[in-house]
């Protein structure tokens, strides 16, 4: 198995008659993956290769039961195409484009809140569970299957450290990439009470970066509820401050978001951290013989959930939002027709980036 | 993209919160004009595009114009920090009696903009929240903007006077509108002053537009002062190439923003130290390579330089290609070391060993191997 996205995913290309969306739609296809649709606006009726496309992402759905929709449209588009595919309720969206400006993001996040939608990135390579279903741009070959969860802020780092596991015969059950944005969609802490869930996941491998504390939060979360051994690495600990380094998220400020702050957090949690990338197939193998520490909070199935859930309550607010919380909101959602029960159940249980 | 205290009071000014009047000037001549014109005494302000400048004598007040004459002119062409000056701002001394901190961020954890104020302004807030954290009120904007009653709030927080908070109120709900409306990622007064005659105003103005968002703001994106940056940094920008520079003597080529840091951090593991950080992105064009050797042969510093490629859906094979091109065109003197892996990295090798190169396919082997020879050319 896998999370996220298997053998029966059923793909959406939203922008797939351009060139990045047309190249990677038969890229994907050519892993194995169920494209099943594309949108492009004004180009309905047409069809790429064999895909049909289709003038919106309800038309595309209501004929073809897509459940997963990628994203390749320009920074410009992408708001409204995230916004398309949401109203559509596809329960996973993942937003390839690089450089969508940090309100689009903040409005996009307002708005998901409590919807049934989970987007991964943008700016992110997408994700992929080898051997079954690859929904992005990374190349297929250098993965192979297996029980080694990976999540990470990167692309091309990705690529090198699956590539070192694959040769040290460590399959992948899945990996994501979260994206190097500031504001994304599913974070680190989402990812990993995902594989914790897992029963065909053993470890996860996290790569982290400069910027932010997404990082800090996905170590309190595995200290507090991960019965799974994690290894981490964190990119940029030469980069200077106050400059962003590639990604728009990838920068140290005010002192805080520093590579080593969130290398002595991961430790503190007992997260063995890898020095050089080289380094962690070792320190999986490793971990894995050895199985995390006793969990300081005993958490169990159901609660597991809550706890990571907890993680996110706010700390210094003057006045609570005004939004309903998610979870109330998330209760209120309407029954999607026509999804399938097993997609849903996929997609939901990791909303934990909650906000009460 | 940062932008010079004089352009952030021009966007405060426009949004209706009060500065006080001046003129930027690039000559001392100009700044005495300038000055007489104000009345006296005024502060001479160095424009850079770094913090610190009080600290390094950047900013005087004086009373008349022999005075102004000399301090612009020792100021003007002054190095802060690796930042020259070109540009002072000339604005009237103004009699301060209270000194606020009022600034907006995106709070990245909560996914909205943060609003800031502190009692004890003119001085850095990471300073503030790391002594006195009780000085610091944050209010979470979301959907709403900054409501009235929570902008009453914040003055309240800074001045017990009615008269005063009444003034703070309507520039904390513009500075709020501004930091959306003109996309910014960070909008910052600091100080927020309460005059000798009871007066609010903002005596600097620190704003960062999010680089994602200046194609919807042309007026903006026409304030970036090329001069005031790293030219390096400035070409890069043009052929779509990231680049920093750094104090070492490897240069690095990369491609993703990721691998391109996991490489710098791998150079000082072993011992070198990364001149640079380049993500060439997932381009095998040739003008891009070029582009990025430019860049690096320029900087003096650097000894050598590594490329560090993982082929993914860009095929090694083409990168080669481009490497080659871009060596026959600048003809590089530095010494290279090439680390490709991925898709066709054979075809790649071929290539490159036909013309005398080799690559290596392990990273830390390429990582040692640039050290070493880093350290002959030295």
């Amino acid at each position: 198995m896998s999370i996220l996205i298997d053998r029966s995913s059923r793909v959406l290309v939203q922008g797939i008659t351009g060139r990045d969306g047309s190249f990677h739609a038969k890229q994907m296809r050519d892993y194995g993956t169920r494209v099943v649709a594309g949108v492009t606006p004004g180009k309905g009726g047409t069809d790429l290769d064999g895909i049909p496309v289709f003038d919106s992402v309800e038309e595309a759905v209501q004929k073809t039961k897509a459940d997963v929709s990628v994203i390749y449209v320009p920074a410009s588009l992408a708001q409204d195409a995230i916004y398309e595919a949401a109203d559509a309720e596809i329960p996973l969206v993942v937003c390839i484009t690089e450089g969508i400006p940090a309100r689009d993001m903040i409005e996009i996040a307002a708005y998901l809140s409590g919807r049934s939608t989970r987007l991964i990135g943008p700016n992110c390579p997408g994700l992929i569970s080898p051997g079954q279903c690859k929904v992005g741009i990374m190349p297929g070959f250098i993965h192979a299957p297996g029980r080694i969860g990976l999540v990470s802020r990167s692309g091309t780092l990705t690529y090198e450290v699956v590539w070192q596991l694959t040769r040290a015969k460590m399959g992948q059950s899945t990996c994501i990439g979260i994206g190097g944005d500031p504001i994304i969609g599913t974070r680190f802490t989402d990812a990993l009470a995902l594989f914790e869930g897992d029963d065909k996941t053993d470890a996860v491998v996290l790569i982290g970066e400069i910027g932010g504390a997404d990082e800090e939060e996905a170590a309190a979360l595995i200290e507090s509820t991960m019965t799974k051994p994690v290894v981490a690495f964190i990119a940029g600990q030469t980069a200077p401050p106050g400059k962003r380094m590639g990604h728009a998220g990838a920068i140290v400020s005010g002192g805080s978001g520093t590579a080593q702050e969130k290398i002595a957090r991961f430790e503190r949690a007992g997260v063995p951290v890898a020095k050089v990338p080289s380094d962690i197939p070792r320190l999986v193998k490793t971990a894995l013989e050895r199985g995390r520490p006793k969990l300081r909070v005993v958490a169990g199935g159901a609660s597991r959930a809550a706890a990571a859930g907890k993680k996110a309550a706010p700390k210094k607010r003057v006045a609570p939002r005004p939004a309903a919380t998610s979870a109330a909101k998330r209760g209120a959602t309407k029954k999607r027709a026509g999804a399938r029960p097993a997609a849903k159940r996929r997609a939901k249980p990791a909303r934990s980036k909650s906000r009460h | 993209m940062n932008l010079h205290e004089f352009q952030g009071k021009e966007l405060f000014r426009a949004a209706g919160i009060p500065v006080p009047p001046g003129e930027v000037a690039r000559s001392a001549d100009d700044a005495a004009a300038i000055a007489d014109r104000l009345g006296y005494p005024v502060v001479v302000k160095a424009q850079v595009l770094i913090g610190g400048r009080g600290k390094a004598g950047g900013v005087k007040v004086v009373k008349n114009r022999d005075e102004v004459m000399r301090e612009a002119g020792r100021i003007l062409g002054m190095d802060i920090r690796g930042h020259v000056v070109r540009q002072v701002l000339i604005t009237p001394a103004t009699d301060i009696e209270k000194e606020f901190y009022a600034g907006i961020v995106l709070d990245r954890k909560f996914e909205t903009p943060l609003l800031m104020v502190s009692p004890s302004g003119g001085v850095d807030i990471e300073e503030v929240a790391r002594m006195a954290p009780e000085k610091i009120l944050r209010v979470h904007l979301d959907g709403r903007g900054l409501p009235a009653y929570r902008a009453r709030a914040a003055a309240r927080f800074l001045d017990p006077r009615f008269a005063v908070q009444k003034q703070i109120v309507p520039i904390l709900t513009k500075l709020a509108a501004l930091y959306h409306d003109q996309d910014a990622s960070l909008a910052e007064i600091n100080p927020l002053v309460v005059s000798a005659r009871g007066e609010v105003a903002a005596l600097d103005a620190k704003v960062v537009i999010d680089d994602n968002a200046l194609d919807r703001h042309a007026e903006l994106a026409g304030m970036r002062d090329l001069g005031a940056e790293d030219p390096g940094e400035v070409e890069a920008r043009e052929k779509g190439l990231s680049y920093v520079r750094l104090d070492g003597t490897i240069g690095c080529v990369v491609n993703g923003a990721g691998l391109a840091m996991a490489t710098m951090d791998l150079i000082q593991y072993h011992g070198g130290k990364p001149a640079n950080f380049l993500d060439i992105g997932g381009s095998s064009n040739p003008d891009k390579v070029t582009a990025a050797m430019n860049i690096l042969t320029r900087d003096a510093r650097v000894r050598a330089v590594l490329f560090n490629i993982f082929g993914g859906i860009t095929r090694c094979d083409d990168v080669a290609r481009g490497l080659l091109t871009a060596l026959d065109r600048i003809g590089m003197k530095l010494p290279i070391v090439i680390r490709l892996t991925g898709t066709n990295e054979q075809e790649a090798r071929d290539l490159l060993s036909a013309r005398g190169m080799t690559a290596l396919s392990d990273m830390d082997e390429a990582v040692r191997a640039v050290i070493a020879r880093a350290a002959e050319a030295a």
